[in-house]
């Protein structure tokens, strides 16, 4: 059963369970649109976590699945269209203009309201980064729709809406939201939350071209100049395979050098909760959960950390998590596949000095051997 | 220069009690707060005041209690306080938040003089959204600028504003105009005090109470669960796992005995690892 909009409409159930037979103009909207961000050349990987996400949800409603590229014209443009064609989309509208250069909200807005508005998407989503947070706010606003965010989790229900999945309450509850009588429904979703897809086999699809009428005099925002992180690896944090994080229990911000030379030995980045940050013993780019970084890595470290609900959420999808605790019922034990119930300040120095021995060559060697 | 800021008042705690059997939240008893982010935004409004000449009022929607925020916001030395509250608001989502937030405003800007900023927090921390201030920009027509980290400088006779923005992997600068509305990021400025001129101004001060109709609102069906496109549906706490971690025996070991066990433990779980691990290492 692909479209399923055409099944009759259960009883209406109070407002919350109230089950919306689509005005005639809504059912225009189709399709399930992802945004494909692209800032300085790069497509953030959210996008093609949403792509993959986005392909579940167009195969339930039996719709296509497009990407939306906005920048100016160029090899980056280019590429990003071609990305989401090889994770999946069948189509892509591309917006090209050189005012679309760096993010500005008013151009951005511009491009994707007038997108929206021509082409009207079923469902759009964008990743829960600074750039698709602002946009989406704004562009919702114009449209008058609603929009979930931070979603979790997404799917499709029988009757082909979307149930956008967030934590509520710092991540003590999960609540599913429902866009009731408006389109698009709109939804972001926080980079890392959403499993990376495979690359599909598939290299072309439909590029729609679109222009927006906007010429750069009529935007009054100028973007002077842009400083990266550069060196600074806390772009990667999200994306790191191996993390190592320190928590309260640490003690001191001098004990942290335990945590940053254990990451630098096994070649991972490395984080904090939240009251390291509010302390001021680490920058708030590297704090993890709720309000921090949502984290994916394949081996998780954490030492010294309760395991509160708002840290869990930001770290839930790793593969394996290891910790380290002196209180033997922290929560953190809870949702840990492997624990070692010890003073982290005297372990970690010992831990980092048997992966280092077990990691370098030469002992690689003497087991090959 | 008059700088309006919108906060908002929400539960302190990180132990809110979820109900055992309806899974509902247990509200009673969890003291508030002013939503820490907006602070750094309250504090960058009193700056460019302190600097520039001007009134900073704040404003908030919520509850008659949430005339406690707007009084402690008063003593960190605003200037005057507005207090948005109905029953009429009772569960807004976003968009139907920043629609009664932006008539406030400009109801405000009609009383009292147009503001020439407008500033909210980056986000709450129990919405957590970051779409409020965008909203409230959009529907009033003011040039936003998200995330803002710095006001490099601000020129009243220009009417330019020139703002470092966090964005991924680095800080944007924007130069923008005003009016215009500005979410602020946390951890840029020490939060003041306030005098203690500012703690007796506060007590004395009258807040400002409007309904929807004192601040001009005709159009109810923008407002609360009707002017909400989203719904909520479904309330329920996160799954718990199975079972809990496997710990490792740590009675009469060393802890070098520990960390062999402990990375041999992990190596098992993970044995792919290992050689990237050992890759990454070497590079
Ligand atoms: C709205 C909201 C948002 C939040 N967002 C986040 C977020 O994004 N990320 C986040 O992390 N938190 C967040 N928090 C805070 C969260 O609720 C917890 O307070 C925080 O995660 C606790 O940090 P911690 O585990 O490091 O410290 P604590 O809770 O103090 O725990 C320290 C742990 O260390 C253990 N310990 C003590 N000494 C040692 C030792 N020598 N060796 C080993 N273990 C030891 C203790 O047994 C304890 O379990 C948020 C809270 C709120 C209200």
């Amino acid at each position: 059963m692909l479209n399923t909009k055409q099944g009759t409409p259960p009883p209406a159930a109070g407002r919350a369970g109230m089950k919306k037979e689509l005005p005639e103009h809504f059912k225009d909207y189709r399709h399930v649109w992802v945004f494909i961000e692209l800032e300085r050349g790069q497509v953030h990987p959210v996008s093609f976590e949403l792509l993959g996400e986005g392909r579940k949800l167009a195969d339930k409603l039996g719709v296509e699945l497009a990407g939306v590229v906005l920048g100016p014209a160029g090899e980056a443009t280019l590429y990003a269209v071609a990305e989401a064609f090889a994770y999946g989309a069948d189509l892509a509208y591309l917006v090209e203009a050189p005012l679309l250069e760096d993010y500005r909200n008013e151009p951005f807005t511009k491009a994707m309201t007038d997108l929206v508005t021509t082409y009207k998407p079923e469902i759009l989503l964008l990743g829960a980064t600074t750039l698709g947070r602002d946009l989406a706010g704004s562009v919702a606003t114009t449209l008058l729709t609603g929009l979930t965010a931070d979603c979790t989790e997404l799917d499709v229900d029988a009757e082909g809406s979307l149930a956008a999945t967030r934590p509520t309450f710092g991540g003590s509850l999960l609540c599913t939201i429902y866009t009731l009588n408006c389109r698009p429904q709109m939804a972001t979703v926080r980079p890392r939350v959403m499993a990376m897809p495979q690359r599909v086999n598939k290299p072309i699809g439909r590029v729609i071209q679109h222009d927006v009428p906007m010429i750069e005099e009529e935007i009054v925002t100028k973007a002077l100049g842009f400083l990266s992180d550069g060196q600074s690896s806390t772009a990667n944090l999200a994306y790191a395979d191996v993390v190592v994080a320190g928590g309260l229990g640490l003690g001191a911000a001098e004990n942290l050098k335990l945590v940053k030379n254990l990451a630098r030995a096994i070649g991972a980045e490395y984080g904090c909760s939240r009251p390291l940050v509010q302390k001021g013993w680490m920058p708030a780019d590297r704090q993890i959960g709720q309000t921090g970084k949502t984290i994916r890595p394949k081996l998780y470290i954490a030492a010294g950390i309760s395991g509160a609900i708002q840290h869990r959420v930001g770290v839930g999808g790793a593969d394996l998590i290891v910790a380290i605790n002196t209180d033997r019922n922290a929560p953190i034990f809870d949702f840990a596949h492997l624990g070692v119930v010890t003073d982290a300040i005297r372990f970690l120095p010992s831990l980092t000095e048997v992966f280092t021995h077990r990691l370098s060559p030469h002992s690689r060697d003497k087991l090959a051997n | 220069m008059h700088i309006v800021i919108c906060i908002k008042q929400v539960p302190d705690s990180a132990q809110i009690r979820v109900h055992p059997v309806t899974n509902t939240i247990m509200r009673q008893g969890v003291p508030t707060i002013i939503n820490p982010y907006d602070l750094f935004a309250l504090e960058e409004a009193l700056k460019l005041r302190d600097a520039h000449g001007g009134e900073v009022t704040v404003l908030t929607m919520g509850p008659p209690m949430a005339e406690d925020a707007l009084r402690k916001a008063l003593t960190y030395g605003a200037d005057r306080a507005v207090l948005l509250t109905d029953r009429y608001f009772a569960g807004s989502d976003t968009l139907a938040t920043s629609f009664a937030l932006s008539q406030a405003i400009a109801k405000i800007g009609e009383t009292f003089g147009t503001p020439d900023i407008v500033f909210t927090g980056k986000q709450t921390i129990d919405g957590d959204t970051a779409q409020v201030g965008p909203g409230i920009a959009k529907r009033l027509d003011l040039l936003q600028l998200t995330y803002v980290a710095k006001i490099a400088s601000i020129d009243l006779n220009t009417r330019e504003i020139t703002v470092e923005r966090r964005s991924e992997g680095g800080t944007q600068t924007l130069m923008s105009k005003l009016p215009c509305l500005i979410t602020m990021l946390e951890g840029t400025n020490e939060i003041r005090r306030g005098s203690l001129d500012d703690a007796l101004r506060a007590a004395r001060s009258r807040i400002v109470k409007w309904s929807a109709a004192d601040a001009g609102i005709e159009d109810l069906t923008k407002c609360g669960l009707r002017g909400s496109p989203t719904v909520v549906k479904r309330v329920f706490a996160p799954a718990a796992r199975a079972e809990k971690a496997e710990q490792i025996e740590t009675t009469e070991k060393t802890p070098r005995d520990l960390a062999d066990e402990l990375i041999a433990g992990i190596f098992s779980r993970q044995p792919a690892l290992e050689d990237e691990l050992a890759f990454d290492g070497d590079a």
